[in-house]
Order: C-alpha cells, then structure tokens, then sequence
C-alpha cells in the first residue's frame, strides 16, 4: 500500500527485517578454525590433546560471539554466546561419565574370569580368588531390604492416595517421605548400628542389620514412585468397580494396583538399582569377610561395594591384584546395576497399562 | 506505516504432516481481516506463520512466501527476531509475565533493544501504549502492581498494549476474545476499531459476529476433508462474505448448518 | 453382599477397616522409622560427651572432634555446589530449550546414568584417574595462582585434596540438580515463552524473561537437594580424600585436608571401639541434623511454589 499519508511516527515507514546475518553455516566454520589454530598452538607448544580441547573451545567461544557481534548486533552475539555455553555445559557434563566408564571396563575386564565369579577370597593371598562372596552377600542383603521396604512402600502409598486424602497425616508423611530420600546413607547405617547395638550389645555386625540400613534409604524411594502411579490409574476405573458393589479394599487389589503393576515394578528395580551400589551402610552394620556367608542374621557378611572399597584401600601385598580386583568387582556391580536400570525402563514402557485414548 | 501482507502458495506443515494448504490473498493496510472456519482447520496456524511462530514449536516449517513491504519474511536473509518484531501478536489466552509489573510488562519488549532508556522515554512509552490500549485510566495509579493482579479483559489489554508498545507495522490477534466475558470482549473490540487507524490487524475468532462487527475482510478457512489439509476456501469483503458469499460451503458455514 | 447393605453409610465393612488399617499402619512405621533415626542416634551419641581425647582423634572434647569434620564437610559441599551448579543449569537448558528435539531425551538419559553410577565407583575413579590427572592442574595453581590463599600449596603429590574431593562430588550433585531444574525449565508455560518470541526476543532473552523467573524458586531447591547429596556423600571422598584429622584450613590444594563427617565414620567405623564409636555416631547425629534441615527447607520451598503454581 503506497496510499499513506505523512504521519508523526516516520520511523515505522520502513521495514528493516533483514539486518546482517551470519551464515547458517558460521558455527561449523568457526569451529573448524578453533580446532586448527589450537592445534597449530598445541602441536608448536608441545601441548597434550586435552589442552588442544581447551584452547579450540576458548577460541570459539570468543571468536563466534565476536564474529557476530561485528556483523549482526550485540543481542545476538550474547545469544550466541549463550548458546555456546550451554553446549560447553553439556560436553563437560559428559567427560566424566565417558571417562569413567572407560576406566572401569578397560581396567575392569582383563580382571573377568570363571574363576573371579565363582570364588572366594578365603586363603587366598596374592593373585586369583574372586568376588563369589561378595555377590551372594549383595543379593541376600538387598533381597531383604527389598522384602521389607516393598510391602512398606506399597502399603504407605496405598495410604497415602487412597485412604489419606488431604489429611494432615497424609500431608505430613509425604512431606517427611520426600525429607528422608535426602537422608545420607552414613546415617542409615549409623541408625542400623544403634538400633542393634542396644539389643545385641556393641560391635554387632551382620547381613540383616544391613538390609535394614538400606531399606531407610529405599522406602521413600519405593513410596515416591508407587504413589505417582496409583496417581495415574483413572478415577473412573475405581468409580466403576464401586458401582458394581465391590468394596473400596477390594477395587484396591483386584483393580487398581494390577492397573499400576508395570510402573510399580519399575519403580521396585530402579530402588533395588539405587541401593544395590550403596557402600557406606553396609560397612558399618553388614562388615566384611572373605568368606562365603548364606546366613542373613549371623556373623559379618561381604557385599560388592564394600569388597571394591577393601580391595582397593586395603590391597595387601603385593598391592597390585588386589587392585585389579577392585576393578574388576566396581565393572560386575556397575553392570548389574545399569542392567536392572535398562530393565526396569523397559519393563515400564513394555507393560504400561493402555490408558490413553 | 503499516503494510499490506502478499501470502502466495503457503504450505505450512508439522513435521511431514501439511496442516493448511496453498494459501493465497492479500491482507490489505490499515484495515481488520478476519479469518474465520470451524475448529482443527488452520486458521491459528495460518496467522502463526504471518509472523514466524509457527516454526517455535519442533518440527514445524512452511514453504512458499509470505510478502511484507517487499521482502519475503522467509527469504535466507530474513532475521524471524526482527519479522516478530515488526509484526506483533496477541494470543488466545492473556499472557502477561507474572514475576513483572504492569510498567514492567509495558515496556519489556522496548528493554529488549534498548538496556538503558531514559526514565522519561520510558514512561512516555509506557502511557502512550496504555493510552492506545485503552486501559491507562484503570492502571495508571497501580503500575508497579503484578500484572497478574488485573481482571482477564484487563490483562489481555495490558498484553495489546505490551504488542503494540515496540510499534509494530502488523498485529496479530488469535481469539483474543475467546477467554473473556461480554464486557471486556466488547472493550476489546472496540480497541481493535480505534487501532486499525494505525495498523494493519488480523484477528483469528471462532465466533461469526465478531467478525462481522470489527474486520472489513473475511477468509473463510476449511478442511478439504477428514484428515486432509486445511485450506482457505473464500477470501472477500466482510460483508459479501456474510450475505452473498461466492462459496456454498462458506454459506453453510455462515448458516450454522455445520462447524 | 446386598445393595441395601453398601447403601447405609456409616457402617464399614470389616475388610474394609483391616485393610485401610494396615496400609495406615504402614505409613506410621515410616515416621517411627524417622523419628527412630534421631533417637538412635542421639542414645549412641550421648555417651561421646564423657569420651577422652584418645577415642576422639586428640581432641579435648567432642565439639573440638566433630568441629574440623563440620568444616571439612561444609568446604567441600560448597566447593561441589559451586562447580555443579553452573553445569547443571547448563545442561537442564541444554535438555529443555536447546538441544534438537531427538537429541534431548537420549540426553537426558545419559544424566540419569550418571546417577545411577554407585558412589563406590566415583569414589575409585577419583583415586585411581581424576586425583593423578590434576596433580599437575595443582602444581600449575600453586605456581601461578599461589598468591590466592585457596592455592597455597604446596601441591599434593597424589592429588587427593579436598578440591578433587568436591569436584567428584559436584559431579554426583550434577543429575540431581539437572533433574530437577530441567522437570521445572520444560514446566514453563508456553504461552508465557511465545509472549517472549512475539516481542522479538532471542532464544536467551525468551529464557531470561520467560524460564528463569518461573523457575526461580525451584532452581534454589533444586541447589538445595544437590547440597544434601554433597554433605551427606560418604564413599566417594572417604576414597578421594587424603585427610589429617583435626586440620581446618581453605588451602584447597595441599596434602593437608580436612576430613567430612562421613569419610571420617566410614574410614573409623571399623576400627573404632568403645566411646570411639559413640564419638562417631555422635558426628553421624550432627551430620543427621543439618542435612535433614537442608532437605526439608528445600522440600518446603518446592511445596510452597508449586501451591503457589496450582493456585
């Protein structure tokens, strides 16, 4: 429309959509450039790679941002600045788990043998012997922290969805629930210490006393999770269970925690995962031996992190094997513990109950 | 001043779903265009891609032009920061920022290119825009209160005011009525008058007497089917829409007969 | 089982009161199983009032005991939050706003990874790779820097400081803090991120106007629980920190380093033996103390905001 007449706000007549931009392709070119002008200083200076790394992610933070704020404007070179920080954030965030994970599995798997799974350390100095021991000791304990905080967890969740409401009870235990996940686990088993100190007299160590350290720091995880999916099961499922004269307790088992099943699976594993790895309780209350134990509720009993804990800061002599079982034993707890993750995630996603429309 | 948008050829999709189809009309200067259809149809799409928010939401894109004083607002070398800016938008629901103040809403698109604006410019700004929206008188005595605090129409007058404060050529409106009672939606539309002196609007609105009472051109938008793209099926003045419309689906449309 | 029956109100059915009864039940052990925590504690703990310097690492009373390992504990949680806080707001973003769309949830994914990592593996990663590979990071602060009290010197050989010590914990500190920040960052109401755009704002000024004040509040808590892990964080500087008991000092670099409440339990525990392990448990209540009043000032401050939020 060429019709307008002469108004007061003449600098609305134009239309300056198009300032100067940087080319889409500006980053991937800057970034090109940082690695070969660092390179170039590192190689002349004799740097290592990861002062090559450095110095390539401080030439682009700066030169981009500069680049555009000769051609673009000042906004957007703090945008792109910005947005350059972020990604920095996120690659740094990354090297350590890189790192460590190839740590544990190039250190970790020379140390695998038949021999190294099936074996204890009893009578063993020196080279060989394994992490049999250990593994039983892990599974029976976190087996009997599972068969209590399950059933407590559940139960509570119940609770709190179904029967507590709005209650001031029901508002006081989700609150102190969310309170104890931050519970450090030291503590947890200070109190699993205490507790069976003052029944069975001081320096009492054994597997069950662990299970119950662990279970302070799974049931407001088990609680937490369950309640989130008793939350998702639709209020009509319950409304239409009643109205065919079922009882509430009833609706309950038979209609609302089969529709939750899958997601309280998931959440049981992710908890077993979570305090699987745990090590600080268990050195307090479970101990550690270099023998088989099957027995829950007699003598001191070796669980997997706390037999990476002795293998390393106590090695022996010669130091180096029982270092490298350390390794070996930190790569078996890490697997079992990302494999139950993978499996709980996978379980969710493969069981969950078709609610959507 | 204000200018008239050229839309030619526009597909506007998400991801590898077309949503509106081969849009084409010209939106005229200094004027109202309604854009009216039943719902799921792209009328809302369609006034998104006028100013490039469509493409905020992951996956969106479009193909053809959408022309504005000469330039194509999605050639190569268009900045989609400075087309948002020169063609503002008011949304469906009223959006002010809850952490700012009435002020602070006012003149938060101003801050953006200018840091350090003397206190009196802003102020002017901030009365001048509040004037236009029709709402200084209610506020000016409150205006380091929340913007949250005000009533509904209120606040989506603040956010007009907040729109049309960094003087854009073109203001987009989706249903800025629709969240309202009568009273403020009637104060709405009689801003949408007095603004139309100044710049070019186009409003989306579901509701048909609106459009007849505030645009003098009306685009009548329509799915080709079931699961089929949405396309505008009439474009003309307000008034030949609403009685003699050229389209027999825009007069069963008009009719109530569906939608 | 009639119709009749289920229709007169105040009378419950049996199964009914035995059922809700339990799951009640349940919910009261999990407060008796809090309060118990503190009670336990603070029995076993009272008697370390009585201990002599011998059973309390030299010191002349408890206070004197526990006050280095409340220093050492609090040194190193800052020094965590410091370093996990700018990184994880980073990569919260990163997740919520920058990353493609295909991208974020794989990342997002490899976070929780990190999580799941038991702390005895950092605690091995830190000794074994981290604390070697930064002796030479220290020898350079000392030389360069050494002007600044926190880089003193002389450098560790080792590299076990408290500074390798917070800097394993800050990345333990890192998922929690992300995951928080980046559920709260994607929470932001769109229509509030789009008023942001249509004024012609930049990706960073939509974030700054729109993002961070709603999510200002639950950054803070979100900090707050990652602190929580920080203090509470046993294994990983039990293993990391070459410590000297009864040492208080800001020199982040050198081998004399504070111990944290933690470390020094788990490196004591089993060695200890009478009003010693009442010397420890009595550090575990104080460490009990604090931590509990960080999780529940944070907890409160989700609570507050997201009544705020609904309402």
């Amino acid at each position: 429309m060429s019709t307008q007449t002469t108004q007061a706000r003449s600098d609305r007549s134009h239309l300056p959509l198009s300032h100067p931009r940087l080319p889409t392709w500006a980053p991937r070119l800057v970034a090109a450039l940082a690695i070969a002008a660092a390179g170039l200083v590192s190689l002349t200076l004799g740097w290592g790679v990861v002062a090559w790394v450095l110095l390539a992610v401080v030439v682009f933070a700066i030169a981009l941002p500069a680049w555009s704020l000769k051609v673009e404007n000042g906004r957007a070179a703090k945008d792109r600045f910005v947005t350059t920080l972020v990604w920095i954030a996120f690659g740094t965030a990354l090297v350590p788990l890189g790192s460590l994970m190839w740590k544990v599995v190039s250190e970790g798997v020379p140390v695998l043998s038949a021999e190294f799974f099936t074996y204890s350390m009893r009578n063993v100095i020196g080279e060989g012997g394994g992490i049999y021991h250990a593994i039983i000791g892990t599974l029976l304990v976190t087996a009997g922290a599972a068969a209590i905080s399950v059933p407590v967890g559940i139960l509570s969740a119940i609770y709190l969805v179904e029967y507590g409401g709005k209650s001031r009870m029901a508002r006081t235990v989700t609150f102190l629930v969310d309170v104890m996940t931050g519970i450090p686990s030291i503590v947890a088993g200070l109190f699993a210490y205490a507790l069976f100190a003052l029944m069975f007299g001081p320096g009492i160590r054994f597997g069950f006393g662990g299970s119950v350290a662990l279970s302070v720091l799974m049931i407001p995880i088990v609680v937490r999770s369950v309640e989130e999916m008793l939350k998702l099961v639709p209020h009509e499922l319950r409304e239409a269970s009643y109205a065919l004269g079922v009882p509430k307790w009833r609706t309950i088992v038979k209609v609302v925690l089969p529709t939750a099943m899958s997601g309280i699976v998931t959440g049981v594993m992710l908890a077993v995962a979570r305090v699987m790895g745990e090590t600080a309780p268990l050195l307090i209350i479970a101990g550690s031996t270099d023998s088989v134990n099957w027995s829950l509720f007699g003598e001191r009993m070796m669980t997997l992190p706390v037999f990476v804990y002795y293998s390393y800061m106590q090695p022996g002599v010669p130091p180096a094997f029982g270092q490298a079982r350390a390794w070996g034993a930190a790569l078996v707890l890490i697997a079992i513990v990302m494999a139950l993750n993978l499996l709980a995630r996978w379980i969710g996603r493969r069981f969950a109950p078709k609610t959507g429309r | 001043m204000a200018k008239s948008i050229d839309v030619s050829d526009l597909n506007i999709y998400y991801g590898d779903f077309l949503a509106v189809e081969g849009v084409t009309l010209t939106i005229p200067a200094k004027s109202v265009t309604a854009l009216i259809g039943p719902s799921g149809c792209g009328k809302s799409t369609f006034l998104r891609s006028l100013n490039r928010m469509h493409e905020v939401i992951p996956g969106a894109r479009v193909e053809g032009k959408v022309v504005i004083d000469g330039q194509d607002i999605y050639g190569s070398d268009i900045d989609p920061v400075q087309v948002r800016r020169q063609i503002g938008m008011v949304f469906q629901r009223p959006n002010p920022f809850p952490t700012m103040s009435i002020y602070d809403n006012v003149i938060a698109g101003q801050r953006l290119n200018a840091k350090k604006m003397k206190k009196s410019d802003a102020d002017d700004v901030v009365e001048r825009s509040l004037r236009s929206a029709n709402l200084w008188e209610e506020v000016k005595q409150r205006l380091n209160r929340p913007g949250a605090s005000l009533s509904g129409g209120q606040q989506q007058r603040l956010c007009i005011a907040r729109a049309i404060a960094v003087e854009p050529q073109v203001l987009l409106m989706d249903e800025p009525a629709s969240a309202l009672d009568p009273i403020s939606t009637s104060a709405i539309e009689d801003l949408i008058h007095e603004l139309k002196a100044d710049y070019t609007i186009v409003i989306v609105t579901h509701n048909m007497q609106q459009a007849a009472r505030v645009s003098e051109d009306t685009g009548f938008f329509n799915l080709a089917g079931a699961g089929l793209p949405g396309r505008l099926v009439e474009f003309n003045s307000t008034k030949k829409i609403f009685s003699t419309p050229d389209e027999p689906s825009t007069e069963a449309y008009i009719s109530g007969r569906f939608g | 089982m009639s119709a009749t029956a289920t229709a007169r109100r105040p009378k419950q059915r049996k199964g009914d009161l035995i059922f809700s009864g339990t799951t009640r039940l349940a919910a009261i052990l999990i407060l008796v199983a809090l309060a118990g925590v503190a009670i336990f504690l603070t029995v076993e703990g009272i008697p370390a009032l009585d201990a002599p310097p011998n059973k309390l690492g030299g010191a002349e009373s408890l206070a004197g005991f526990v006050w280095p390992l409340l220093f050492g504990t609090l040194l190193a949680a800052v020094i965590a939050l410091v370093i996990a806080t700018p990184f994880s707001l980073g990569v919260a973003l990163m997740i919520s706003h920058y990353a493609p769309r295909r991208l974020a949830q794989p990342v997002g994914y490899l976070i929780d990874l990190l999580a799941a990592v038991p702390s005895v593996v950092y605690g091995l990663w830190g000794i074994a790779f981290l604390g070697p590979e930064l002796v030479p990071v220290y020898r350079w602060l000392e030389q360069n820097l050494g002007f600044i009290p926190f880089f003193a010197g002389p450098a560790s050989g080792t590299g076990r400081t408290i500074l390798t010590a917070g800097v394993v914990l800050a990345i333990m500190a890192l998922p929690i803090i992300t995951a928080i920040t980046r559920e709260i960052f994607t929470q932001t109401p769109k229509l509030q991120e789009e008023a942001a755009l249509a004024l012609g704002a930049t990706r960073w000024e939509m974030v700054k106007m729109a993002v961070l004040p709603y999510a200002r509040s639950g950054i803070v808590s979100a900090v707050m629980l990652g602190l929580g892990r920080a203090l509470g964080e046993t294994m990983a500087v039990a293993m990391v920190l070459s410590a000297t008991s009864g040492v208080t000092t800001f020199n982040l670099i050198s081998q004399l380093n504070p111990s944290t409440i933690a470390a020094n339990i788990a490196n004591g525990f089993p060695e200890a033996t009478g009003l010693g392990v009442n010397a420890l448990i009595a550090s575990g209540l104080v460490l009990f103390v604090i931590t509990f009043a960080v999780n529940f000032a944070a907890r409160a401050i989700v609570a507050r905001s997201e009544r705020r939020l609904q309402g």
